[in-house]
């Protein structure tokens, strides 16, 4: 008896079934919508089974309550309201009951609050949450052309999580690896590809070119384009950490014939093109400035604070809660902008309360924005 | 007269080992006492060996196992030298030719020396392979046909690894070693380059690459087709045409009004074959060192069919 035909055949079953099984593949039915002129094959396809997850997962909580906006304000009752202290009493008890079921469900008050002193700063994550709150103002009246009328809440990345579950960060590992790992394997933040895994740090921190093709047909002697097939590559990273993080193709803003070509991309590019430069702006002005504030366990690997991406806010969705908003219960704490003062986040010592605007560094983000970078300096 | 075998050779002769000719003093001997395998007799020749290596032949198989080191290492090394990712990831994991910045030179060994390394050696490999090929071919005193498509193979390679990356200035532009990042190249390449569709070349060798498949689809079914008359022995047919021969070419001939005969069909195969990557290659050349935007490149000579304006709100917003 050939032993190594039974052998050879349970591989190539394992394998097969494998590879079925273990590819998370779009099983049949799968809903295409035509969004394109005929003939493009621009269809967005979506998986039913897998929408109807996404629908029950991304359902929007309701208010705790509807709130009074009339009577005196926090800032006059309360010690240390830096940011909502124009809210009423009752407004600003209502945001608090739903940012804790919306952050910490479970350690309730306490995860943010010194339960003895509720106006203590000691607590580290009552300061991200402030600087927090002032982003989230700030995309709601600074960013409408990305985010609308619908905005975003806390709870738009959050979802009942104390981080939320889809970020990126500046991924060196494994170490030895060559010093320019762009293929080190499973790309977690850029789709599961092979391609650029920090592709995220060129475009949603640093401002590297997005743009990579040629306007002229024939090479430009005097204005030749710098852009490689290397760097399309980052480009397109980039494009499948949005394309995975919204659930949407490549023509969902593309027509793929010519990529670069904006009289043939349908108007979500627009607004895609809006989210990028909020991303970019919300990491460099809210996350990098907070990186001292944050303990070890809440750091990348490199040092680095945690960063948004598109699938922050969108998980897995175009419009990130089906577009369904969650404003009109909170216009007063989050769609109106509130101080917008940074404390010296470099000086943070924990437990120490530090005032909005007193000694405020001109520029927050005095911190280097990539770490790698700053570790080559040394 | 055999069965009809359409799937596996059903009758397989057994005996004595075909040893071949006598080859010339100053040629090393045959390696390897021959065997005889029922089961891949089943698909092709039931005698294994004796193979000839060769000085050449043994120069290449350890160049090409050096590259091959090379490759695997650096994957590995990629992910930690864990065993265990290194096998998950392998259809993940590369080695990357070094950034522009490096131009012609040769960089540091983890930033592309690896990859100018394993691309020295497994060209090295390929070429002595083809030389082999070559001197094989005169040995038995066949035409070098074989050699000739296989070196129309080698071009595409050259022209994409070495030919084309000289052009352009550096060795940023070559393609990396890698299943899954060869890959991603590939089509990062025609998204950098405007889309390769509009390529009058890419155009040609996929006439070519199709065409091939549809000549060897039409050739392999009428070699099968009058099997049971004999017509696998295509040799044989060619100076003494017998009824399998007949049969095929009337078959062609009243289903097309045109057939090849048991010769030109072959030549057929050969040329289309030969000129898919010889197209493939001249396209590539072209890529970004005379034509920067195959979309527009098609634009302006009329091959992009015009869309109506869908979308008239839409304006670059960095434009405004």
């Amino acid at each position: 008896m050939q032993l190594w035909i039974p052998f050879a055949a349970s591989a190539g079953t394992l394998l097969a079934i494998a590879s079925f099984v273990g590819a998370d593949w779009d099983a049949p039915p799968v809903e295409s919508i035509q969004i394109g002129y005929r003939g493009t094959g621009m269809y967005l396809e979506k998986d039913i089974e897998k929408e109807e997850a996404l629908r029950a997962a991304n359902q929007v909580p309701e208010a705790p309550w509807e709130a009074d906006p009339e009577g005196d304000r926090a800032g006059e009752i309360y010690e240390n309201v830096q940011v909502l202290g124009d809210l009423s009493d009752d407004q600003f008890n209502q945001f608090m009951a739903a940012i804790t079921e919306w952050i910490s469900p479970e350690e309730g008050c306490e995860y943010c609050h010194n339960a003895e002193n509720f106006a203590s700063d000691e607590v580290y994550t009552k300061v991200v949450s402030r600087r927090m709150i002032q982003m989230n103002q700030a995309i709601n009246v600074e960013w409408g052309d990305h985010v609308g009328d619908v905005g975003v809440t806390c709870y738009t990345c959050h979802r009942g999580q104390h981080i939320p579950v889809n970020y990126w960060y500046d991924d060196q590992e494994p170490k030895p690896a060559s010093a320019m790992s762009r293929h080190g394997g499973v790309g977690q933040f850029v789709g599961n590809t092979s391609m650029p895994q920090n592709a995220l740090m060129d475009y949603l921190l640093e401002d590297k070119s997005i743009r990579v093709h040629s306007l002229t047909a024939l090479p430009d002697p005097d204005n030749p384009n710098p852009a490689g097939t290397k760097e399309t590559e980052s480009t397109w990273a980039f494009m499948m950490h949005m394309s995975e993080g919204l659930g949407v193709n490549c023509v969902t803003c593309h027509n793929t014939r010519a990529f670069n070509d904006w009289d043939q991309s349908p108007p979500q590019r627009v607004t895609a093109w809006h989210g990028i430069n909020m991303t970019r702006a919300l990491n460099v002005d809210y996350m990098v400035g907070l990186t001292p504030v944050f303990p070890e366990n809440r750091l990348g690997p490199e040092g680095d604070v945690f960063k948004i991406g598109c699938s922050t806010c969108h998980n897995g969705v175009q419009k990130p809660l089906y577009g369904v908003s969650m404003l009109q219960d909170y216009v007063d704490a989050l769609d109106k902008q509130g101080p917008t003062d940074v404390p010296d986040f470099s000086t943070y010592v924990p437990g120490e309360t530090q005032v909005l605007g007193a000694e405020a560094p001109a520029n927050s983000s005095a911190l280097p924005l990539r770490t790698t970078v700053a570790d080559a300096a040394k | 007269m055999t069965q009809y075998q359409n799937i596996l050779t059903i009758v397989q002769i057994s005996g004595p080992a075909e040893e071949g000719m006598p080859l010339p003093k100053d040629d090393s001997p045959r390696t390897g006492t021959p065997v005889m395998s029922r089961l891949l007799g089943w698909i092709g020749n039931a005698q294994i060996g004796p193979i000839y290596l060769g000085y050449l032949g043994t120069l290449s198989l350890v160049f090409g196992l050096i590259a091959f080191e090379i490759i695997g290492l650096n994957m590995w090394a990629s992910v930690g030298w864990d065993p265990i990712q290194f096998v998950r990831q392998l259809f993940w994991l590369g080695l990357e030719p070094p950034p522009a910045e490096y131009g012609l030179s040769m960089p540091p060994l983890n930033d592309g020396g690896w990859w100018l390394i394993a691309g020295f050696f497994l060209t090295a490999s390929i070429l002595l392979w083809w030389v082999r090929v070559y001197r094989r071919a005169r040995q038995l005193e066949m035409g070098t046909h074989v050699a000739w498509a296989f070196a129309a193979a080698i071009w595409l390679f050259l022209v994409l690894g070495f030919i084309r990356p000289i052009l352009m200035g550096n060795f940023s532009e070559a393609v990396p070693f890698g299943i899954f990042p060869h890959l991603d190249w590939t089509a990062a390449f025609s998204i950098r380059y405007g889309n390769l569709y509009y390529n009058p070349f890419h155009c040609l060798s996929i006439v070519f690459l199709y065409g091939s498949v549809l000549l060897f689809a039409m050739h392999g079914a009428t070699i099968l087709a009058v099997g049971k008359y004999g017509g696998e022995r295509e040799l044989e047919q060619i100076t003494d045409r017998g009824t399998a021969s007949e049969r095929a070419a009337l078959f062609w001939r009243w289903t097309m009004g045109f057939n090849a005969t048991m010769e030109s069909v072959h030549r057929w195969a050969w040329w289309f074959a030969i000129l898919t990557p010889l197209t493939g290659g001249i396209g590539i050349l072209l890529t970004g060192t005379v034509v920067d935007n195959w979309y527009l490149w098609g634009i302006e000579h009329g091959i992009v069919a015009p869309l109506p304006d869908i979308y008239p709100d839409v304006v670059d917003p960095a434009a405004q």
